[in-house]
């Protein structure tokens, strides 16, 4: 029987403005499950894993890690340990003038030597295939080589679930197919937002939405496979 | 994002050990702060000419920082001399200029330029997370190391939305003039650039706690300070030995 990575139940948040973006969500997220999260701007996906990640406390509601119930907030301080989150934007996720330095910053943070860190980094760089990325300036990197090296960053505090929050949005298509390889690749669950049908189709298992802070789960909730035929298919183009 | 253009660099500067260089970089801000001698501010303004030469910083970026500093000295030249109190030295119009108001001009003028150069060659030239690093081991409170690298987070967050909206804005036909539509416009953008910066700070600090941040700075790099570190420690040291003395020369003359 799968452990549950993630247990939600009845978690609502409002933000101080008195936005309630969360209302009631239940989930259960199994170790080994890939899922998708569908919604329209707004409907709350983005608030709902910083919850997760006890980036935001819940003003209602109770959660558990692991099987774990959460007592105290500072409980919340080993969860990076387990779940890493990729961010919406990769800028927001680095910081470091050097991407081996980007990439280090978890593992030294989390007690690894610097020797250590700095074999991790490369390591789970070269993994992305991004050798040789080392020492680039992550502020002069392509929107794609910073996706990848964001995901780096999460990759290298080796988690055991990732959140993944739009993570081809911006991308082109071949290295949207890249990212589809190497998520396919991990030995990992996860759960991914995306407005992009396709890309969930070919990597999870199911799909849940989300609309207006409420999480449906349902069966009623069945993604129709968005296949085409390609009278061109050796001309790559994009579907809008 | 935080863009740190000098943070980058192999310069003899960028490769001098952190620490002696947020030490000295004090010492001298506090030095030129305190100094009232002209011939000191002087010396001290070619000593961190010295610096930025040896740093290798790329000249068009400099001045690019530099340009609000002039914009508010231009003004401090304008304003000064004609309302401070003292001796005469021409008139321009109704209004005496003041030997005192020139002089006080050309004080703020050197050591604002001495303090701000001295502090881009030693300290702008290592990443924040460096410099986080270097406070933490010289056992600079943890609040107040917090404190300053948000600061300086900020800054540099706030200058890059700040391109980022006035591009928009220029974009959709804006044309700075002096008129009410050009005020509002920059209230606007004002306004608009606060609250992203403190969004986006925001969303930096929660990606830095995402991945395990506790308050403490790591650094990959090991600190050592080699041979070389204490021969140009030592030189800059007595460098500002010198002005120091420049100093005090100065007092006792006066
Ligand atoms: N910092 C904030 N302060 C106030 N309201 C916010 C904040 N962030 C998001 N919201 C609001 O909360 C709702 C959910 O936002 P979000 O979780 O980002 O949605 P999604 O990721 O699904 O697009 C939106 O209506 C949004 O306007
Ligand atoms: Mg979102």
């Amino acid at each position: 029987m799968p452990q549950p990575v993630i247990t939600l139940k009845g978690i609502s948040f409002t933000y101080p403005g008195g936005k309630t973006a969360l209302d009631r969500i239940d989930l259960t997220f199994y170790e080994g499950e890939r899922i998708g999260l569908l919604g329209p701007n707004g409907s709350g996906k983005t608030t709902l894993f910083h919850i997760i990640m006890g980036l935001l406390q819940p003003t209602s509601g109770a959660m558990a890690f692991f099987g774990n119930p959460l007592k105290d907030p500072r409980d919340f301080k080993t969860i990076y340990r387990q779940i890493g989150l990729l961010f919406q934007d990769a800028d927001d996720q680095l910081f470091c003038p050097s991407v081996l330095e980007d990439v280090a910053f978890g593992p030294l943070n989390m007690g690894a030597s610097r020797e250590e860190a700095i074999r991790i980094a490369r390591e789970t760089l070269a993994h992305l295939g991004l050798e040789g990325f080392e020492d680039r300036f992550p502020h002069h990197l392509s929107g794609g080589e910073k996706r990848f090296v964001s995901l780096a960053t999460v990759l290298a505090m080796s988690p055991r679930a990732l959140l993944l929050d739009e993570p081809t949005t911006g991308l082109d298509a071949q290295t949207r197919t890249r990212l589809i390889d190497v998520l396919k690749g991990l030995d990992l669950s996860y759960l991914i937002i995306s407005h992009d049908m396709a890309f969930l189709a070919e990597i999870t298992d199911k799909v849940y939405a989300m609309e207006k802070g409420r999480l449906y789960t349902e069966e009623k909730v069945r993604l129709h496979r968005h296949v085409h035929a390609h009278p061109h298919g050796a001309h790559p183009h994009e579907h809008r | 994002m935080i863009a740190e253009p000098f943070a980058v660099g192999r310069s003899p500067i960028h490769r001098m050990d952190p620490r002696p260089r947020v030490v000295l970089a004090t010492v001298f801000s506090f030095l030129a702060a305190l100094s009232n001698g002209i011939p000191t501010l002087a010396g001290g303004l070619a000593f961190s000419v010295i610096l930025v030469a040896a740093a290798r910083l790329d000249m068009g970026l400099l001045v690019r920082r530099l340009l609000p500093l002039w914009g508010f000295l231009l003004l401090l030249w304008l304003v000064l001399p004609l309302t401070h109190k003292g001796e005469t030295l021409y008139t321009i119009g109704p209004l005496p200029a003041t030997r005192e108001g020139l002089l006080l001009s050309a004080r703020i003028t050197l050591k604002s330029h001495a303090i701000l150069l001295a502090f881009t060659a030693w300290v702008a030239t290592m990443s924040f997370v460096t410099l986080g690093h270097a406070l933490n081991r010289l056992r600079a409170p943890e609040k107040i190391v917090h404190l300053l690298l948000l600061t300086y987070r900020y800054i540099f967050v706030l200058e890059e939305e700040y391109g980022r909206l006035l591009r928009a804005a220029r974009l959709r036909g804006f044309q700075p003039g002096t008129n009410l539509h050009t005020y509002r416009t920059y209230a606007y953008l004002i306004g608009m650039l606060f609250l992203r910066a403190a969004d986006r700070a925001q969303r930096v600090h929660r990606a830095m706690q995402c991945r395990g941040f506790q308050g403490k700075f790591y650094s990959l790099y090991r600190f050592r300070a080699a041979p070389s570190d204490w021969i140009g420690g030592a030189a800059m040291t007595v460098a500002m030995i010198g002005l120091v003395y420049l100093e005090w020369k100065c007092r006792n003359l006066s």
